[in-house]
């Protein structure tokens, strides 16, 4: 077996429209070797892979499969080059059956052009038996459990003769028992002299795995190195870099903390959506002062969304657990309740969950708060909505051509403070805020920040979650960081480094083991 | 569309006020059914079943006060109160069992129109009263039917295009005034967000349908006075065109947006289409390719002044 690379990257420069993302990438893989791309939210790493499997076809640089210099613009492209993606979203066609999903696209003809259906049935018996799945070749794929279906999918790499395999945070939907069969297959995969690309963010993953590890960061790789080289303490320097500590801003004093914490949660956990007996939120207990802004730290897979959700009582049956707002027992079952007392949720994604796209910012930021602005037979008191709106408007520098005018004609950051402003209207106590300055402006941010910090000095609470760990550090005075559904360390504001958050959002020690 | 009739006035019939006087009058039974359809539509929904409770609520209006001699004052509202009924049933599958708001709306015009067929005994109920022995008598058409039928204003004003007028200001009132209307849009504008903003989306949805409904019975009563009977076969196809009124008005079906003042206008444009068509003695075929046209660029238009 030679040592010959099996893919190398040189080179890579990747833009969407005008913003560069990937700023010259160097990459290869060796034969038999498993390599991780570590990095940030962010860094590069997914965009890097769907070069490889043939997503783009707007990038440049030089790829070279086996030797064979090979331009991938087409997921084809990289099927025939030998290139494997194992998917989160699976590529198996859930109804049809596990032998049809592994043929799809090369069928065993006969003479007359037919499918020999036996013939598959038998080479997918076998190919089940060696990946140790107990399931019948005629059984529909949807039949099969998360993991099941991943190893499949190797399996069924593995038959096309692929000599790379990619996973993009494979074990992210797996649970504890489901991720050993995966990496016994993964270290098979090396035994054949296969080429692994691995991503993850879980330290101990890192650790088991990795032959190799590289760091990309802000689109450029900065350093590859084996395990031994690069303990984890200089992994996620290297991840995080040696920018300057980002100080806390100086904060408007805060209220003292009165006796009562405006919200107590006490073992929340929430099921995973499809199964019950799996948990993405386990075991998380925390208060959250008046006055007070606590960072929820995360990265993909920690469930700190989920726990946003699950206390507004978004997520209905799913979450279980105590809590309490002002000192009154939180029921967790419906936003109705939450509305009403004070309970306010702000989601990440303000375009899916957020705003109607076509009401007006006035009916949009008073969607929440009908019920104060109307008399009981349902009447809205228009003017006085009208008045309410405009006032939120001017104190959040709402820039809009008219508060009559739908909410798509303003930029992103007007429309984030429009959703906010829905959120600020029923004058709240606590607020739940799942990335507040997403995909907004430099101008609309500074805004946000400056209108948070009014709003803690009111004395509502804010618990907060965003992927830029510099706002984060900033704007809190405490992180609680999570790591697979539980709380992993916990760090008053001062104490707070990125690296600290990082690794322990990364499943490494620091604050509370994991 | 006026200005197209004034083109085609055929000989001058166009100006004359008898004419338009007709045209309402013929189209407001529609209308009625569109002004519910409208609110259906904003929720991102559909109500197919409109045309089956209207002839249901023809059917038992009918057998109430004919039949059965049921005073006016009391048949009205139990037909309206059924007709709100079956919306609402309507209405709770789409928000609790989450099927789709055209398969239960389909399902629900067919089950309808066999239960007006199972009020009317499979016949239409008329002054002609079955009695005891196989015979018949003639009972007097209870005064609320020429009532209805009746014209005001020295014959000027049908009363049904009051009630039309009426339906619609009570939509408008609905959708533009109460925060049940607020919540229908949102509703249909965008559903997560309603319900992450504590919209009561189920109770939303029943009461658009079941004010569909009620609109429907409201149709099915004014039509049962002015055929003067309750029949069952009543009204086959008046949804389709309560929809393309909504549509070409300006009302999207995918929800969140639109208005019955829109509506109004997509109401008077089938209602004149028809009658100017029908000026020009124009054949039916002419009439249903043109509105299969219209709809078709009153979208595409609408599109365009969107972007």
């Amino acid at each position: 077996m030679t040592n010959d690379p099996i893919i190398t990257m040189q080179g890579i420069h990747k833009s969407f429209g005008a913003v560069e993302v990937l700023h010259g990438v160097d990459f290869e893989v060796r034969p038999g070797e498993v390599h991780v791309l570590a990095g940030e939210n962010g860094a590069g790493k997914s965009t890097l892979i769907r070069i490889l499997s043939g997503v783009y076809d707007d990038w440049s640089g030089a790829v070279t499969v086996q030797g064979r210099a090979l331009r991938l613009s087409l997921p084809r492209d990289a099927v025939r080059a030998g290139i494997a993606t194992i998917h989160q979203e699976l590529s198996l066609i859930p109804s049809m059956s596990v032998a049809d999903n592994l043929f799809l696209g090369r069928e065993l003809r006969g003479r007359l052009g037919g499918v020999r259906f036996e013939e598959q049935e038998a080479e997918a018996a076998r190919l089940l038996a060696a990946m140790d799945l107990q399931f019948s070749p005629r059984q529909p794929v949807a039949e099969l459990p998360l993991a099941s279906r991943q190893l499949l999918e190797i399996g069924r790499a593995l038959g096309r003769d692929a000599v790379l395999f990619i996973f993009d945070e494979p074990t992210s939907a797996l649970g504890e028992h489901e991720v050993e069969p995966l990496f016994a297959r993964i270290q098979g995969l090396k035994g054949r002299g296969r080429g692994v690309v691995y991503i993850t963010h879980r330290m101990e993953e890192i650790y088991r795995l990795a032959d190799r590890i590289t760091v990309l960061r802000d689109g450029r790789a900065v350093g590859t190195a084996t395990p031994e080289e690069l303990p984890p303490a200089e992994l996620v320097r290297r991840m995080v870099g040696r920018d300057l500590v980002a100080g806390r801003a100086p904060g408007a004093a805060r209220p003292e903390r009165s006796a009562e914490p405006a919200l107590a949660v006490e073992a929340l956990r929430v099921a995973h959506q499809e199964r019950s007996d799996r948990a993405v939120v386990e075991d998380v207990s925390f208060t959250l002062g008046r006055g007070e802004i606590l960072g929820l730290a995360g990265l993909q897979g920690s469930g700190a969304s989920e726990v946003l959700h699950a206390l507004f009582g978004a997520l209905g049956r799913r979450a279980s657990g105590r809590a309490a707002l002002g000192g009154r027992p939180l029921a967790l079952r419906s936003p109705r309740e939450s509305v009403a007392r004070g309970l306010l949720l702000l989601t990440s994604d303000r375009k899916g969950t957020g705003l109607a796209p076509d009401l007006s910012v006035t009916h949009n930021v008073s969607l929440a708060s009908l019920p104060r602005l109307s008399n009981r037979a349902g009447w809205v008191w228009r003017r006085r909505e009208e008045e309410a709106v405009a006032k939120l408007a001017r104190d959040f520098r709402l820039d809009a051509p008219s508060l009559a005018a739908p909410v798509r004609k303003l930029s992103g950051g007007n429309q984030q403070k429009a959703y906010l402003a829905r959120c600020l209207l029923p004058e709240p106590r606590v607020l739940l805020l799942d990335e507040p300055t997403r995909g907004i402006d430099v101008g609309a941010k500074a805004d946000i920040y400056e209108l948070m910090r009014g709003w803690v000095a009111r004395g509502i609470a804010i618990l907060l979650i965003t992927s830029e760990m510099e706002e984060l550090l900033a704007l809190s005075d405490r992180v609680l960081v999570m790591h697979r559904g539980r709380v992993a360390a916990e760090f008053a504001g001062a104490d707070a480094t990125k690296e600290k958050v990082l690794a322990a959002a990364m499943g490494g020690r620091g604050g509370l083991a994991a | 569309m006026i200005l197209i009739g004034c083109v085609f006035n055929a000989g001058g019939a166009f100006f004359r006020w008898s004419v338009h006087r007709d045209m309402l009058r013929q189209v407001s039974t529609f209308g009625i059914l569109a002004a519910g359809m409208t609110v259906v539509i904003i929720t991102a929904g559909i109500d197919l079943s409109v045309s089956s409770v209207l002839a249901l609520a023809a059917v038992s209006f009918a057998w109430l006060t004919l039949p059965h001699g049921w005073p006016a004052l009391v048949a009205i509202p139990a037909v309206l109160l059924g007709g709100a009924a079956l919306g609402a049933v309507s209405g709770a599958l789409v928000a609790r069992m989450r099927i789709q708001p055209f398969i239960v709306t389909l399902a629900m015009m067919v089950f309808a129109r066999g239960l007006a067929k199972v009020v009317s005994g499979g016949e239409k109920i008329t002054n002609y009263v079955p009695g005891p022995g196989g015979t018949e008598h003639v009972v007097a058409l209870p005064r609320i039917f020429a009532l209805i039928d009746h014209r005001i204003l020295g014959g000027e004003l049908s009363i049904v295009t009051i009630v039309f007028a009426a339906c619609v200001l009570v939509t408008w009132v609905l959708l533009s005034r109460l925060r049940l209307g607020r919540y229908l849009y949102a509703v249909g504008g965008n559903q997560e967000a309603a319900r992450l903003s504590a919209v009561p989306i189920a109770w939303t949805l029943v009461a658009a349908y079941a004010f569909s409904g009620l609109l429907a019975a409201v149709a099915g009563i004014c039509q049962a006075a002015q055929e003067m009977q309750g029949d069952p076969e009543t009204g086959m196809g008046y949804e389709l065109d309560a929809i393309a009124m909504v549509v070409i008005g300006g009302t999207t079906l995918a929800g969140g947006k639109g208005s019955v003042v829109l509506t109004l206008i997509g109401v008077l444009t089938i209602g004149y289409l028809q009658k100017i068509l029908s000026l020009n003695a124009a054949p039916e075929a002419t009439r249903l390719m043109l509105t299969g046209g219209i709809i078709i660029c009153a979208v595409l238009f609408q599109r365009g002044k969107r972007q």
